[in-house]
């Protein structure tokens, strides 16, 4: 209970500065000029490579119509549908990737041992992007679900347990020396000094697995897929729906930030003790 | 210790013995000395201070101790058990020999109250209950109440260091080593460390084997100061502090106090300027 207040606390504290702070008013700014200039370059200035660009007025009046012209606007189920299928995805593979990808970067960080065995392995398979993978997961997976979440995990799972590696390196060294004058056994150690010692960088992981996680889903649902934001894009394009792309693509925007808002949030309700720490401003 | 603390009764068990040792580190073939035939002898209950220039071999020989690394030959004793020697390359770290480290290593990760507690938690042989309860009275005991529920991270440094001593404690260690852990304290936080901790050894006597390069503070802490030359360490002079204890602050401005500092003082300065014209000959 006392937990959740200092998370609590801490969140209003930070939208009461953000709000004080100068940061807002500059973003409405910043909107503001680029749906402006979105505005009258393709609206009143009817810039030479712009005609074919959905108009901003366009997209708005589709996106919050209850009768949208191309069938998708937030009064249809089916802009729902999509959202929710993508979502799923996301779920499952920020999911496994964190299952997996977690106790696996503290193995590699706290044993030489497997580091030597797996690591190269894993060095040599990290770079390879994934749209390259993209043939293999549809001939490995069936149907139409488990290669797009298979894609999804893939850049999330690298990014996670390579983090979540590093994390345990970090950790200074005394800490596990002076778990051992106390007492501790290695497990003991483990559990205690190299998992929340580890924890920072872990969540630092999770913030980027969560990003790359929306990157490949998008990328494989575009190849594969019935349902799902990325299939929004590729189809309006093809069909030249041309004001549904900007939908998909601001809807992506929006629920993209939420989804990493709510990691950060659960990083600071686990780590108190930063929250603390960094609330006092240091020392 | 016919000059010393006849008043107070010291403990029966804590007492060290070093014999001869020798470590010499051996990274990639260019071998470095850093403890050349060693023999040190410390009774139990007595405060030993070990003063010497920098990277003499002072950590290394505590940490010997403590066991985090082996010896190249030479033994040390705890009460005449071998911690270390030959065929017991490495000594166990344990809990009758707790570490307080140069940078404190309190995990920052646990409150103060269950960083107090961590050492018999670990070893499970008392309750939860129990263990939270002896945990309570002994910060009471050492002015620590009020800062249980707090992290590391929210308290002075001063108090940080007086919660590690603490933890040590808490696990009745025979022996206590101390590397440095006042040197990034400014001098008045340091003099309230100093009467904190005569004031904690008062009442739990411990062998206290304590490495620093403050002479002040080496004079008024220990029964022996024992000067280390320059790399490779081996104890070069060996000064008594006949001045009783129970000390205060007091004795500071005594002219024992002067003589003794004066005795040292050259001891100190001479090994000191050669390890700095050492040092110049290799770099
Ligand atoms: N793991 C290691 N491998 C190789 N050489 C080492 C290692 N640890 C220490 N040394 C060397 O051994 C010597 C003694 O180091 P040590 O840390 O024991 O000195 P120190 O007396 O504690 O110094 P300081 O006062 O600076 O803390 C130094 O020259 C150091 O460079
Ligand atoms: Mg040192």
């Amino acid at each position: 209970m006392s937990q959740s207040n200092t998370t609590m606390n801490l969140t209003m504290y930070r939208m009461s500065s953000w709000l004080k702070s100068p940061k807002p008013y500059l973003m409405f700014i910043g909107f503001g000029f680029v749906l402006s200039f979105w505005y009258f370059s393709v609206e009143v200035w009817k810039l030479p490579r712009f005609q074919d660009m959905p108009a901003l007025t366009e997209v708005f009046e589709e996106w919050f119509s209850k009768d949208p012209y191309y069938g998708l606007s937030i009064y249809t189920p089916e802009y729902y549908k999509h959202i929710g299928i993508s979502l799923r995805r996301i779920g499952y593979a920020f999911f496994l990737a964190t299952a997996l990808g977690v106790p696996l970067g503290l193995f590699l960080g706290w044993s030489q041992k497997l580091r030597e065995y797996i690591f190269p392995l894993f060095e040599l398979l990290r770079p390879i992007p994934v749209l390259a993978w993209v043939p293999l997961a549809i001939i490995i997976f069936s149907g139409s679900e488990t290669p797009v979440i298979f894609l999804t995990f893939l850049a999330s799972f690298f990014a996670t347990t390579l983090n979540t590696m590093l994390g345990v390196e970090s950790i200074d060294e005394e800490y596990s020396r002076a778990a051992y004058c106390l007492g501790a056994s290695r497990w003991q150690t483990f559990i205690h000094v190299v998992v929340p010692g580890a924890m920072p960088f872990i969540f630092t992981g999770l913030q980027i697995s969560i990003g790359v996680a929306w990157f490949s889903l998008v990328a494989g649902e575009m190849v594969s897929g019935q349902y799902g934001l990325g299939y929004i894009i590729n189809t309006a394009y093809i069909m030249v729906q041309y004001s549904q792309i900007v939908i998909g693509m601001i809807t992506l925007g929006i629920i993209g930030y939420v989804t990493s808002a709510l990691v950060r949030v659960a990083g600071d309700y686990m780590m108190q003790w930063r929250v603390r720490e960094l609330a006092l401003g240091g020392d | 210790m016919s000059t010393v603390d006849k008043t107070n009764l010291m403990p029966t068990k804590g007492a060290i013995r070093i014999e001869d040792v020798v470590k010499i580190y051996d990274p990639e073939g260019t071998a470095v000395m850093a403890v050349d035939h060693c023999s040190i002898d410390i009774p139990a209950g007595e405060i030993c201070m070990i003063v010497g220039p920098s990277g003499c071999g002072k950590t290394t020989l505590l940490n010997t101790i403590a066991g985090f690394h082996g010896l190249t030959s030479g033994h040390i004793y705890l009460d005449d058990e071998i911690l270390c020697g030959p065929g017991k390359e490495k000594a166990e770290p344990g809990s009758d020999r707790i570490v307080v480290f140069q940078n404190g290593a309190l995990f920052p990760w646990k409150t103060n109250l269950e960083n107090i507690a961590f050492g018999p938690m670990m070893e499970g042989k008392l309750s939860k209950g129990e263990i939270y309860q002896k945990a309570r009275k002994m910060m009471v005991d050492a002015g620590l109440e009020g800062t249980e529920d707090a992290y590391p991270g929210e308290v002075s440094s001063g108090l940080r260091r007086r919660v590690e001593i603490v933890r040590a404690l808490m696990n009745e260690p025979k022996v206590l080593l101390f590397d440095e852990p006042y040197r990034a304290l400014d001098s008045l936080t340091k003099s309230v460390m100093h009467e904190a901790l005569l004031e904690i050894y008062y009442k739990n006597k411990v062998t206290i084997f304590f490495i620093t390069h403050d002479l002040e503070e080496a004079i008024f802490l220990g029964h022996r100061l024992i000067i280390m030359s320059s790399r490779p360490c081996k104890p070069k002079k060996i000064v008594e502090v006949d001045i009783p204890h129970p000390r205060d602050y007091s004795v500071l401005t005594s002219p024992r106090f002067r003589e003794i500092m004066n005795e040292a003082k050259s001891v100190v300065n001479e090994e000191a300027r050669k390890a700095f014209e050492a040092g110049e000959k290799e770099g």
